[in-house]
């Protein structure tokens, strides 16, 4: 891996974003409307929004990156750009990595602004250390970009890339721990919803809102992330059969 | 390196097998510095195979590719091939300066050779402009620009001037002839019969199987032809 290439990269896809304004709102400012839009709606029912904004602080990045990041790369794929590098001396680690960076920063600027907006603004409160919560929201978005990476192999079209929000991320909504506590679903939808990224990133963050945390949880994002982005690599041909 | 011939390119029994369909039959022949070969032959015929092949993108069944001596697709050779594919391959949501920098920067090119680049192909007013708003025969300008990054000594161009009008054309293998001339390998495909007369030397293709390897006069006189696409007939009926 060649540290030069992989920033090449990353501000390669800086500039693409600074040229393309809607996706940039889309990463930064629909996530932020959303969880202002459920503190909105929780306005009526006193600690709702305290019980529940936490979780989708780890939960809307993730969804946010992910799409983003998933349509993103198959264009690279299919307009021939990543064929093309790939006859250049640029490895697939320069290749992910390079993403990875640059859609990881934007995942901290995404997490930061979702947080202050939700402690100040929105009125979020609760027992735990608010910079803990961001921490987990920069891990899902990063969770959601190694995994939108990895999966943007699968699509051949974007249309196909964006129908993975309803087969990928929807099932997570679900059994996340959102709607209703893991411990309480029925026997094998738990073992399911046991190895789902956006139930890690649920896990991590509940416990944060007691003020208790623990590093497993950390580490298992983390895990996460890794396994998908070396999967992501993985499924970076040189060569076609 | 070059082949003890003189040679830089060898493609020695070349066989490509894609999902059961055999897309080029036992293909042979070499090229040398300098020389511009034109890779002619209908769509579907097996051209950007062949040229994949070369570039060491696209699997081999059979047989061998190599480049200045190496197999294709070695890591030694990566960045030695300008590669302008038949799709642009540039990125549309950047200006030319940014596609050819960022191309250049992976190459580890100087600043002064994408000022460069941009000058040989004619894009030096442009070069603040989004790919995107440009027109069909600026962009095969942008990706030609890039091909030519780091001059590379052997280049691999797709139809480059499929789509673009005719003064355009004439522009663009007056620039290929050029490069030729500097000792560049230049493998120029494309499926326009009028387009044979411009190179040095023509390979005809059809069905992944070579049917002529020689000059553009000698394909005439073989086929007792003054017209390219006639000649090509002829080529066709005598293989059938």
């Amino acid at each position: 891996m060649n540290l030069r290439r992989t920033l090449y990269t990353s501000r390669r896809i800086f500039q693409q974003l600074r040229h393309d304004p809607r996706t940039l709102a889309l990463l930064l400012l629909v996530p932020t409307a959303l969880v202002g839009l459920l503190a909105w709606s929780l306005s009526n029912h006193p600690g709702a929004f305290d019980s529940v904004g936490p979780k989708l602080l780890g939960v809307f990045p993730l969804t946010v990156m992910f799409l983003v990041t998933s349509v993103i790369t198959l264009r690279e794929r299919t307009v021939g750009t990543l064929e093309r590098l790939f006859t250049l001396p640029l490895t697939k680690a320069d290749f992910v990595a390079g993403y990875a960076i640059a859609f990881g920063a934007l995942a901290l600027i995404q997490s930061l602004l979702v947080s202050v907006l939700s402690y100040t603004w929105y009125g979020l409160a609760h027992q735990g250390v608010p910079w803990r919560i961001s921490m987990v929201a920069l891990c899902a978005g990063l969770l959601g970009t190694a995994f939108g990476l990895a999966l943007s192999a699968v699509a051949h079209t974007e249309f196909q890339a964006v129908q993975f929000m309803p087969a990928f991320i929807l099932p997570q909504l679900l059994l996340c721990g959102l709607v209703i506590p893991v411990n309480q679903l029925p026997t094998v939808l738990r073992g399911v919803a046991d190895v789902l990224p956006m139930t890690a990133a649920v896990r991590a963050i509940t416990p944060l809102q007691t003020n208790q945390y623990y590093l497993g949880q950390f580490a298992i994002m983390l895990a996460y992330i890794i396994a998908a982005l070396i999967v992501g690599a993985g499924t970076l041909r040189r060569v076609t059969k | 390196m070059s082949i003890a011939d003189g040679s830089n390119l060898e493609v020695s029994n070349l066989r490509v097998v894609r999902k059961g369909n055999e897309i080029l039959k036992s293909l042979s022949f070499r090229a040398s510095p300098g020389e511009l070969v034109g890779l002619l032959g209908p769509s579907g015929s097996g051209k950007s195979t062949l040229m994949r092949s070369i570039l060491g993108v696209q699997a081999i069944t059979d047989g061998t590719a190599r480049v200045m001596g190496s197999a294709a697709g070695s890591p030694s050779l990566r960045g030695q091939l300008g590669y302008m594919a038949q799709s642009s391959a540039v990125y549309l949501d950047l200006t030319v300066e940014e596609n050819v920098r960022y191309f250049a920067s992976v190459l580890r090119q100087p600043t002064f050779e994408v000022a460069r680049v941009i000058d040989v192909v004619a894009l030096t007013r442009f070069s603040h402009r989004l790919v995107s708003t440009l027109s069909g025969g600026e962009l095969a300008r942008v990706s030609l620009g890039v091909a030519l990054l780091g001059s590379p000594p052997v280049l691999i161009l797709d139809e480059p001037t499929v789509g673009l009008d005719p003064i355009l054309r004439r522009d663009l293998w007056r620039t290929f002839g050029v490069l030729a001339k500097t000792g560049v390998t230049v493998i120029v495909s494309s499926h326009v019969m009028d387009e044979a007369a411009r190179c040095a030397r023509l390979l005809l293709l059809r069905d992944g199987i070579l049917l002529f390897d020689g000059t553009p006069a000698s394909l005439l006189a073989a086929s007792d032809s003054t017209s390219y696409d006639v000649a090509f007939e002829r080529l066709i009926e005598g293989d059938g």
